[in-house]
């Protein structure tokens, strides 16, 4: 088997600040060329930081960051001045949860996809103009030579979204990193903007990685999925076997906690507590506290990520087959 | 574009009618005859009334202004009580004076203070910014008129570098554009400066930090932007305030330099008006503040259409 696209091996991110937050504890996974890996967790639980770290975008001097990321060959964590600039939008590209945000007020969507052709490929700014229009065609933006001269606040926010995917593909990087692209978006424009992704990941054979806190969007993009919680990863598996047999008990807690099926009038179910603060890294098991199975032991030790066939890992002891067995 | 800045300048007419009133009325509720200045203590009552008459001080005040304004709009400010000459030519001469002074002042102003306030919002909380934002205190509070004296004793007096009044050797010669006349300017620009400098730098290190925490830097830099590139956008990002920052700068130096230009002799606006003002010259005072608040009004208009085509959302809204 080739080089994996992405290799993360026992990352960890460190912010200090007023106090210490521990974002990321110990983060493993790989990604092979054309897979897309969903990134599933809630807020605070460390998937947008591992998104950024791909890019290095994390504010440098507050930030530590341990373990190892490779992407196509490369170590990022080494990476400096145009190497990394040439990495970013080069070979890995973002797209961002707000493009209203993301985008830059005062220049055209034309002139901000073409600056990051010229940037790379070092084209003249009439072939950056023109590569921008072909890729507003192919996010399928209506009428793409006017959007072309249009700022970022004269569009939807669909449309802005698209704008934003057309700049992300812009140089054909191999790696696509989407932070919850869809969740400020209406939920009609929502499937819209999946399903374009998807179309878009196939044509260009992009490796991607898409984070969100929706369990619907994970499933409807992903080959794999990753559960984080706490800056852990508890359990990986592919769609169809985590949906079906979720084995941690978060990953239960949350398949549980959705509408479908919900009788009317009764409560719905939720995983009880919070999540922990994150201000030291964890020594036992994160979700302990909130557990409700959790048996002598969970509090004292780490449980160790359990490898139940390929690519279906869990971080439990009561995942693991019996001694013996 | 061009109906909007038409449409500006339509809305510039009533501030300019109401501009009018106003230094019209100043003049006037101002305390003092303006006769006092040009005859003599005891001069008899007729004599008052047939100067009174001749100056059209006898008239109400709707007539007199209706006449001003008249006459202003054919370009006839009237003749200046203390000299006898046309306003409008002496203004001329101090107007250009001035312009030149306030341009230069203001250009050095805002060079200066946008690379304070570029390296302080950049590397915001280090001795640079602190040395920066020292700096640019300074210049807004320090009274740029002790200042003026203060370069004037170490650059005249001590090390006998630069003049330290007037606008020309043998005072107010017409201005030439040769080292000597040029030399005559250094000291008032670089005093004037000061104050944009300070005001500048303060706001544009406020942009520069605020566009640097803003989520499309991020975005930038994902792109692939090298740090020249994200600084470009940072740049058109803060244009458009910091420009209308110095413009509105470049109108109070026009009209607020009374006290620098009486320091070095300069035979501006500011020091027309001074004098204007001490000799009770009414069509001198009236026709100065006039033109000096249309430059104002003017300025403003310039720096509404500039902004709105640096920036795309102004437009709209």
């Amino acid at each position: 088997m080739s080089v994996p696209l992405v290799e993360l091996d026992n990352l960890t991110v460190r912010f200090h600040g007023e106090r210490t937050v521990h974002a990321v504890n110990g983060v493993s996974f790989t990604l092979k060329a054309g897979e897309t890996l969903g990134i599933l967790g809630e807020s605070g639980s460390g998937k947008s930081v591992t998104l950024k770290t791909l890019l290095r975008l994390l504010p440098e001097n507050r930030t530590e960051i341990g373990g190892g990321v490779r992407v196509d060959g490369a170590d990022i964590l080494k990476l400096e001045g145009r190497a990394l600039a040439d990495h970013r939008g080069g070979t890995a590209s973002m797209i961002f949860q707000d493009p209203m945000l993301a985008l830059d007020p005062v220049y055209t969507i034309g002139e901000q996809i073409a600056e990051a052709v010229i940037r790379h490929e070092g084209v003249s700014s009439a072939e950056g103009m023109a590569r921008a229009l072909d890729m507003l065609t192919r996010v399928r933006i209506p009428s793409p030579e006017r959007r072309l001269k249009a700022y970022p606040h004269e569009m939807s926010g669909g449309m802005r979204q698209r704008a934003m995917i057309a700049l992300a593909l812009a140089c054909r990087p191999k790696l696509l990193l989407a932070d919850e692209p869809t969740t400020a978006l209406d939920a009609t424009v929502q499937i819209q903007i999946l399903l374009l992704l998807r179309d878009l990941q196939r044509e260009f054979g992009m490796g991607m990685i898409f984070v969100t806190h929706d369990i619907g969007v994970a499933v409807e993009v992903s080959d794999r999925v990753a559960v984080m919680y706490a800056g852990e990863i508890v359990e990986t598996g592919s769609v169809r076997d985590l949906i079906r047999d979720p084995r941690h008990p978060y990953t239960k807690g949350l398949l549980a906690a959705n509408l479908h099926g919900a009788v009317k009038g009764a409560r719905l179910h939720a995983i009880p507590g919070a999540p922990p603060a994150l201000a030291e890294a964890p020594k036992a098991c994160s979700f302990a506290p909130r557990c409700p199975v959790k048996v002598s032991g969970c509090d004292i030790n780490r449980p160790p990520s359990v490898a139940l066939g390929e690519a279906r890992q869990v971080r439990c002891v009561l995942a693991a087959p019996a001694p013996g067995a | 574009m061009l109906t909007y800045i038409a449409k500006r300048l339509l809305h510039t007419l009533p501030v300019a009618f109401g501009v009018s009133i106003v230094c019209f009325l100043l003049v006037h509720i101002a305390p003092g005859d303006p006769l006092t200045s040009v005859l003599p203590p005891d001069a008899s009552a007729q004599l008052q009334a047939e100067m009174r008459k001749i100056y059209g001080f006898d008239r109400p005040l709707p007539v007199q202004y209706g006449l001003w304004v008249l006459k202003t709009l054919q370009g006839d400010l009237g003749v200046s009580i203390a000299t006898g000459r046309p306003v409008a030519s002496e203004l001329s001469r101090a107007l250009g004076n001035t312009l030149m002074l306030a341009v230069l002042a203001t250009l050095i102003g805002f060079i200066l203070g946008s690379m304070f306030g570029f390296v302080a919002g950049y590397f915001r909380g280090s001795w640079l910014d602190k040395l920066a934002s020292f700096v640019s205190i300074i210049g807004v509070s320090v009274p740029h008129y002790w200042l003026g004296m203060v370069l004037v004793i170490i650059f005249s007096v001590q090390l006998n570098w630069l003049p330290a009044t007037g606008a020309g050797p043998g005072g107010s010669a017409d201005w030439v554009w040769d080292w000597v006349h040029i030399k005559h300017l250094i000291l008032p620009a670089v005093t004037m400066s000061v104050i944009p400098m300070g005001i500048v730098a303060r706001t544009v290190r406020a942009l520069v930090a605020d566009i640097l925490s803003q989520e499309f830097i991020v975005g930038q830099r994902a792109k692939g932007l090298l740090d020249l590139g994200v600084f470009r956008h940072v740049v058109k990002n803060a244009a458009p305030t910091a420009l209308a920052v110095m413009g509105l700068q470049l109108g109070y130096l026009l009209g607020g330099s009374i006290l620098i230009e009486t320091v070095f002799s300069w035979p501006g606006t500011g020091f027309l008006l001074g004098q204007a003002i001490f000799q009770r010259d009414l069509p001198l005072l009236q026709g100065t503040i006039l033109v000096l608040a249309m430059f104002f009004v003017a300025l403003n208009l310039i720096v509404d259409v500039v902004q709105t085509m640096l920036d795309p959302r102004v437009q709209r809204s």
